[in-house]
């Protein structure tokens, strides 16, 4: 018998722990090319590997840096924290797991999002946080990606969201799984405003989140070599018995199966997301432009912009 | 009950076995029997309720995938007529884990969107022991799309261990299928009506999941994890399933406590494969009302009330 794998946290971190393990290491050594490279080397390339173009796990911030203009970023609902609701405890509980989490990346779950500019393209952004959780998707996850979508749906914004996850949150029971159902159904709304969205997979991206927000792009970016898939590959090969191919369920694996539409180096990125937005954007520009034309609009795209950065509780239940 | 019983089925098993035996006997001189057969049938009620009103979660998981457990399609047959069966996701095969078709329920025409079970080896590698394939969940979006464009409400009748994990399922891209159903699932202009009647698996029960109305019979589970699963992450070992199933509050009546579901359906004494038809009945009364409830909205108010219930799914500080 099959069981659907929406694994918890235990993805293979090795590269984020070999890092950790030599905090003031001047070296480190490349776990694709097994090359020593000078770590500074590393951290001012995007955290790519100057050999091989591995791509490194990136930090939260880093990731905003990497696509968002410097100082144009606000964030939205930073404060909002998990509960326990299920009191879940499993060697050790999810109050205690949530703490030792918040206390390690500095960070209250496992997403940031706002708004700000890519080049001239004002979006509402968001970048989920592997080192926090495995980036599992639990109700903060959900509620934060839900309002980013739905302020841009508001705001006549395209979203765009730098994914990574190792599924939903179980230690949040049914609601976990509730939160796919949620952030789709706020994408519905956004795609019938017509607005883009694009997601960016990152390594990895799997599970409940695969099954939700990062598979409905109006276009799938992935980022090379990167872990992507519905069921983790140790699930799969318990299941079925079957040996799986070399480099299954990789970016490059995604694109000649057709559901990527590209891969993007992540020094690449910032000018793929901004031609993309260009094309997509620009019937909607002119739209607006003639509008302006007609009544003087400057004042109406000014408000468009102005997304409240916190809004009523009203959703807090 | 006919073959199978669970470890704590075993007392009321054997009871029914003294009362055949019992009866077998007197055959012929009835007049002592009368009393012992009452005696015998009142224990196997007492038995069954002491039973029944203290079910672990692990229990509970152990019912709902019973395997004389009245399946989707079996709820189908004994509730409507005229079931019209459609196939195929016109874009790779017929998916057998997932099936769907026209039918009449009294006077209610609805589009059943069912998962499906095997009861042996055969049908259980027809249907892949009920894990669908990417195609099952293009199928029923298919037949959900239909349903929207004729007006037919939607009955989704769900029992599954989850969608299947394998390679094919991740090359035709399973996580994708899922995706579109459950933005599709919130936006098709017509009502949709989701029982959870045994095993409500992840990810592959949700993917025909959303709707107007989540009902869940008593005896089945809604999890986002198989307890397995959760055991084997948690635990490292399978076996602690019973913990994890406890841990994850899956059953019935957990999830009304937690307001994740909205209304329990109740089965007979000793679960559904004791008595089927009340089951049946049970169902069938369901499925009416709340479709009843939902076609006194307009497409608008029904869409804005199906949006405001997805979207207050979330506990959370700020
Ligand atoms: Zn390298």
């Amino acid at each position: 018998m099959a069981y659907i794998p929406f694994f918890g946290k235990k993805m293979n971190s090795s590269i984020a722990v070999k890092k950790r393990d030599m905090p003031d290491g001047l070296w480190l050594k490349c776990p694709s090319c097994a090359e020593i490279v000078f770590k500074r080397e590393i951290d001012s390339g995007g955290s790519v590997c100057p050999k091989c173009d591995h791509h490194f796990r990136m930090a939260r911030k880093d990731r905003i840096d990497l696509l968002i203009e410097p100082g144009s970023f606000v964030e939205w609902d930073e404060h909002m924290t998990s509960v326990d609701l299920l009191k879940f405890t499993a060697n050790g509980s999810y109050a205690s797991k949530l703490e030792a989490n918040m206390k390690k990346t500095g960070y209250k779950d496992a997403v940031s999002c706002g708004r700000g500019n890519i080049a001239h393209h004002e979006v509402v952004f968001g970048v989920m946080d592997f080192s926090f959780l495995g980036a599992s998707m639990g109700s903060v996850v959900g509620e934060k990606i839900t309002r980013m979508i739905e302020r841009g749906t508001d705001a006549g914004l395209p979203v765009v969201l730098s994914c990574a996850s190792g599924g939903a949150r179980m230690y949040e029971g049914l609601t976990s799984l509730m939160q796919m159902a949620k952030t789709s159904a706020a994408l519905a709304r956004h795609a019938q405003a017509k607005l883009p969205y694009i997601p960016i997979l990152t390594n990895p991206t799997t599970a409940g989140v695969m099954a939700s927000f990062a598979t409905l792009g109006d276009v799938i970016i992935a980022e090379p070599d990167a872990l992507i898939g519905f069921a983790g590959p140790r699930v799969i090969k318990e299941t079925t018995q079957q040996d799986l191919p070399d480099g299954f369920q990789k970016s490059e694996f995604l694109l000649e199966h057709g559901l990527i539409d590209m891969i993007v180096h992540r020094h690449e990125m910032k000018k793929v997301v901004v031609q993309l937005l260009d094309h997509f954007m620009n019937a909607r520009y002119a739209e607006n432009k003639s509008a302006a034309g007609n009544e003087g609009a400057a004042e109406d795209e000014a408000s468009a912009i102005d997304v409240p950065a916190r809004e009523s509780s009203e959703s807090d239940r | 009950m006919n073959g199978y019983a669970l470890p704590f089925e075993k007392p009321v098993v054997e009871l029914r076995n003294k009362l055949e035996e019992l009866r077998k006997a007197g055959e012929g001189h009835e007049v002592d029997m009368v009393q012992e057969v009452e005696r015998i049938q009142k224990k196997i009620r007492e038995t069954q309720e002491k039973i029944y009103s203290n079910l672990t979660p692990w229990q509970q998981v152990q019912i709902a995938r019973h395997p004389t457990r009245p399946y989707p399609k079996d709820y189908i047959d004994a509730i409507s007529t005229d079931f019209t069966e459609l196939h195929g996701d016109r874009l790779y095969a017929d998916d057998r884990a997932i099936i769907g078709g026209i039918a009449q329920i009294d006077e209610q025409k609805v589009m059943f969107i069912a998962t499906q079970k095997g009861r042996d080896t055969k049908s259980n590698l027809a249907c892949n022991f009920g894990c669908p394939y990417p195609e099952g969940y293009r199928k029923a979006l298919r037949l959900m799309k239909l349903a929207g464009k004729f007006g037919l409400p939607i009955v989704s009748l769900i029992d599954t261990p989850g969608a299947f994990p394998g390679m094919e399922g991740e090359e035709r891209h399973v996580a994708e299928a899922i995706a579109v159903n459950l933005r599709e699932m919130s936006v098709i202009p017509t009502p949709i009506v989701v029982v959870i009647t045994g095993e409500g698996g992840s990810g592959g029960a949700i993917g025909i999941g959303v709707g107007d109305r989540l009902l869940i019979m008593e005896h089945a589970y809604y999890s986002v994890i198989s307890p397995e699963g959760c055991a084997a992450i948690l635990w490292k070992d399978r076996a602690y399933a019973d913990k994890a199933a406890e841990a994850l509050k899956i059953t019935s009546r957990d999830l009304t406590q937690l307001g994740l579901v909205d209304e329990v359906i109740a089965e007979p004494l000793g679960g559904a494969h004791n008595e089927p038809e009340v089951a049946f009945d049970n169902l069938k009364t369901a499925i009416l009302k709340n479709l009843s409830d939902l076609q006194s909205m307009n497409t608008d108010q029904l869409l804005q009330t199906r949006y405001e219930k997805i979207r207050a799914y979330g506990k959370f500080t700020e």
